[in-house]
């Protein structure tokens, strides 16, 4: 008899542990709150279609919340939508919209606070100002979200996905659109963006700062109206992304200040104003990358020491390299600019006179901007020519000695 | 008056002169896109010929005309004719004749490999570039006394536009870079259709580059329909003023 009291006892436990409990019209329970509310550690939740309005709904157990076609939380404007702390919750295929914005506090369609091991996952986001916001949370997956903003101005719209003081996060998949900064990364280690699209953000796609040994791998960033910034960091690692477009007076495919021991390694770069702009960065290895029809391909500043350039491929952009200073304490080589003209005379595929990338009028340009007028004019090819002839502007150490003569192979 | 310019564009043909003329253009335009593997390295080469070779044969080519037909014009004014109505037609038929002759050079290649944006503002800039540096020769030529003089007056004029105003440019641009230049050097750049030509071009080919700094009013003025209607006006002008300049010139001219 006791014994068959214990295994009754048992049954009910594991049955509690893991119970469903169901959120809809035609369920018992109405609303989330309530359903939330009844829920205890390692419940799933479901929410069934439907549209939802309860203002601000706070997750602090370790729960399920998922989605059954779509159903809608509407912020109604005013309010944040879902708050999350604790560990172990999962936000799974729901469409969150109208989040609110206040001056004040950063309000999120989601945010989530003081967390460990949470997952967001195949949710849709629009009309919010921060989409998704992350602070002091480790192990966070952000996963498969389409995230679409309000185009408005930069101080009226917060970030997509937005993480501080974050550790080992995974943000991977998702799109973000509209916002004032696609994924922004302050404080954040040990993490990973990949297979991300970032695009018409209204200031940075990616926007990375003081956060070491992270990676981002195969993204997309187009249309940005500035590009991606990486700065304060070391030990990046950027491979195999697209920057695409991101055109205007201060846009960049990316622009690098104070980073690191750092990698850049295939990556696209397709018709950005600037392609790569360097500041005040040390020992990165930018490698094997694809630059096309860019304004400037690289602007390397002379505040950066010990940076190497090797097997990339240039081609048809308006200036390669543009420095600010003769001083050169960077190494080119074996790169493949389409604008050399030398010769192999021993046939080992590399050129047997050194290239310089950077052209006198290049340098003109970086003095004085207006003269971008002459651009393509006789008058400058004349100038490089002789620039070329006898160097004196130009800095003679920025130099490929062995560039190659056939593109390499990415 | 169209008989008129029918006669000079036999008597064009005629001297072959032009035929080699648009040969040259053929073959070269046709090599440099056999050559380049990518389109845009040759559309860039074909840039400099457009700017630099269109208009000094142009304008060579027309002040030699001139003069070898002087005789030709001197009969004509004999006849019943007006004098600008014989000038008119002389131009008709040398600006046809140099513009077929670009058109079939580097028309016919540019719409076979690289028929896009660019290749198509660069027809526009060739053509304009013709037709401008024609009115321009034919105002050398009536002015100057004699031949060597139109010739003389003619290359110099080449020089200026082709070399000597874009230096004089940077040197004001390094001259005055204290102070905001932009705006200014939209009007510089209407003050020589060479250079105009060329930020037409360059807009459809180095827009990225063009998107950076003052590039940027470049491409909201240029890029903008008015910006365009700018173009052609301003080109249209460049055409207009020096030929009715030659015209009032020859009308009062002692032949």
């Amino acid at each position: 008899m006791r014994n068959i009291l214990i295994v009754l006892l048992l049954l009910v436990i594991c049955n509690v542990s893991a119970n469903t409990v169901v959120v809809g019209k035609n369920s018992s329970i109405k609303t989330l709150r309530q359903g939330i509310a009844v829920a205890k550690d390692g419940d799933t939740v479901l929410l069934t279609k439907g549209t939802y309005k309860e203002g601000n709904i706070i997750i602090n157990k370790s729960i399920h919340l998922i989605g059954v076609y779509a159903p809608v939380l509407d912020g109604d404007h005013k309010n944040e939508i879902l708050t999350l702390t604790g560990k172990n919750i999962v936000i799974k295929g729901i469409h969150f919209t109208n989040a609110g914005y206040s001056s004040l506090n950063d309000f999120a369609a989601i945010k989530v606070i003081d967390a460990t091991r949470i997952i967001i996952e195949n949710n849709t986001i629009n009309n919010a100002s921060f989409a998704i916001h992350i602070s002091n949370a480790t192990y966070t997956t952000v996963r498969n979200n389409i995230i679409s903003g309000t185009h408005k101005s930069e101080h009226l719209s917060g970030n997509g996905i937005h993480l501080w003081k974050c550790e080992n996060a995974m943000i991977e998949g998702n799109s973000v659109r509209g916002h004032r900064d696609g994924i922004y990364f302050e404080f954040v280690t040990t993490s990973t963006i990949q297979n991300n699209t970032s695009e018409l953000n209204i200031r940075y796609g990616l926007h990375f700062m003081f956060s070491h040994n992270d990676i981002y791998l195969y993204n997309t960033f187009r249309n940005n109206g500035a590009g991606v910034a990486v700065m304060y960091s070391k030990s990046v690692r950027m491979e195999n992304n697209v920057f695409d477009k991101n055109w205007g007076a201060s846009a960049y495919g990316i622009l690098l200040k104070d980073i690191s021991n750092s990698h850049i390694r295939n990556n696209k770069f397709i018709k950005n104003t600037v392609a790569i702009h360097m500041e005040g960065s040390s020992r990165i290895e930018v490698s094997s990358n694809f630059f096309q029809g860019n304004g400037w391909a690289l602007k390397v500043q002379a505040s950066c020491d010990d940076n190497t350039f090797h097997h990339n491929n240039f081609n048809g952009n308006s200036f390669d390299v543009a420095t600010n200073g003769t001083m050169t304490l960077n190494r080119f080589y074996n790169n493949y600019w389409d604008k050399y003209d030398g010769y192999d005379m021993n046939k080992d595929g590399m050129g047997d006179v050194p290239y310089h990338p950077v052209s006198m009028y290049a340098m003109v340009v970086e003095q004085n901007p207006t003269t971008l007028m002459l651009m393509r004019s006789f008058m400058v090819s004349l100038l490089d020519k002789a620039e070329k002839a006898i160097p004196g502007l130009t800095p003679e150490n920025l130099v490929d000695n062995k560039p190659m003569l056939k593109p390499n192979k990415l | 008056m169209l008989k008129l310019s029918r006669y000079v564009l036999y008597d064009i043909i005629r001297n072959k002169v032009i035929i080699a003329y648009s040969l040259f253009l053929f073959i070269v335009s046709f090599s440099l896109f056999q050559l380049e593997e990518n389109d845009s390295k040759a559309i860039l080469s074909l840039l400099n010929i457009v700017l630099i070779v269109v208009p000094l044969i142009s304008m060579i080519f027309t002040t030699i005309h001139y003069y070898n037909s002087y005789e030709f014009i001197e009969l004509m004014l004999a006849q019943p004719l007006s004098r600008s109505g014989i000038l008119l037609s002389e131009y008709t038929g040398v600006a046809l004749s140099l513009l077929s002759a670009f058109f079939f050079g580097v028309g016919v290649p540019v719409l076979l490999f690289a028929f896009d944006e660019t290749g198509l503002a660069l027809l526009f800039a060739g053509g304009a570039l013709t037709l401008v540096f024609t009115s321009i020769a034919f105002l050398a030529s009536v002015k100057a006394r004699d031949k060597a003089r139109g010739i003389g007056s003619a290359l110099l004029l080449w020089f200026y536009f082709a070399l000597i105003y874009d230096g004089l440019v940077l040197l004001i641009l390094f001259s005055f870079s204290e102070y905001p230049m932009e705006k200014f050097t939209l009007l510089l750049s209407a003050l020589n259709p060479i250079d105009l030509g060329r930020i037409f071009i360059m807009l459809k080919m180095d827009v990225s580059a063009l998107m950076g700094y003052t590039g940027a009013l470049y491409k909201d003025f240029f890029g903008s329909g008015t910006g365009i209607i700018f173009t052609v006006g301003i080109m249209l002008l460049w055409i207009v003023l020096p030929l009715w300049w030659a015209l009032n010139a020859f009308k009062r001219k002692d032949l």
